[in-house]
């Protein structure tokens, strides 16, 4: 083929602005799984190494705990920490499924990750009551 | 080592996809264990948690999910480290604060669990 006959390349459009683009939920899901684990290992682990030692330690750093837990700062520090490992283990749990080559398909895909969303926040908001 | 492959890559192999699995499974297990003795005593106050940390057993169970929570954590930061941060010095440097860190949190399991007991 001469090269004047090949087809015309045309510079292909290139649109990458993530946050105009409408995400489907898979893929919310994905990136919030991705940010949870993020946020897990930067304060989830510590706190829990933490609360641990803390509760162990002597009745009175179990009540100094409590009340640090128990002040708002801390319930907010609490309730993220439970959510975001909440959501982690679903979203992770529903990785596991898809291994198991289960629920590929777009319609099912959607589904699952509109659970892992929907499941996440009502047992979130179980620990918001208990906590408030 | 091929060209192409980086002394920072991600080894090519299945071996951490699996882990990355194993792990999960874990502390999907160890999850449901202390949710279920927190529930079934109606949560715990500082003497019940001294006797439960007190028990062999629970001690390995918790040492277990330490573990894999930490190879998890190795495994998930490095895919992020290898997905956003391009310059391999910088890459590099923050995969070795992360193994710094997760070493020094299986120490800190280490006293925890055995240290003073």
């Amino acid at each position: 083929m001469a090269v004047a006959d090949r087809p015309v390349v045309r510079p292909r459009p290139v649109y990458l602005n993530l946050i105009a683009i409408r995400q489907p939920v898979p893929a919310i899901v994905s990136i919030m799984h991705r940010i949870t684990g993020a946020l897990l290992f930067l304060a989830g682990i510590p706190l829990l190494l933490w609360l641990i030692q803390r509760l162990l330690a002597s009745p009175e750093a179990y009540e100094a705990a409590s009340r640090t837990l128990a002040a708002p700062l801390g319930k907010v520090a609490v309730f993220g920490v439970v959510w975001g490992y909440l959501f982690h283990l679903l979203a992770g749990i529903r990785h596991l499924t898809l291994d198991l080559r289960a629920g590929l398909t777009l319609a099912s895909a959607r589904s699952s990750a509109a659970a892992v969303l929907v499941l996440s926040l009502l047992l979130a908001a179980v620990v918001a009551v208990r906590l408030w | 080592m091929p060209a192409d492959r980086q002394p920072v890559g991600a080894h090519y192999g299945v071996r951490d996809w699996l882990a990355q699995r194993v792990t999960s499974l874990v502390m999907l297990a160890y999850t449901l264990l202390v949710l279920g003795i927190v529930l079934w005593n109606g949560g715990l106050d500082h003497a019940s948690w001294r006797a439960l940390f007190a028990s062999g057993p629970f001690r390995i169970a918790t040492f277990l999910f330490m573990t894999a929570l930490l190879l998890h954590a190795w495994v998930g930061v490095r895919n992020i480290l290898m997905d956003y941060v391009k310059p391999l010095s910088v890459r590099l440097a923050l995969q070795i604060v992360t193994l710094c860190a997760l070493v020094a949190y299986a120490g800190w399991t280490l006293q925890i669990l055995w240290g003073h007991a």
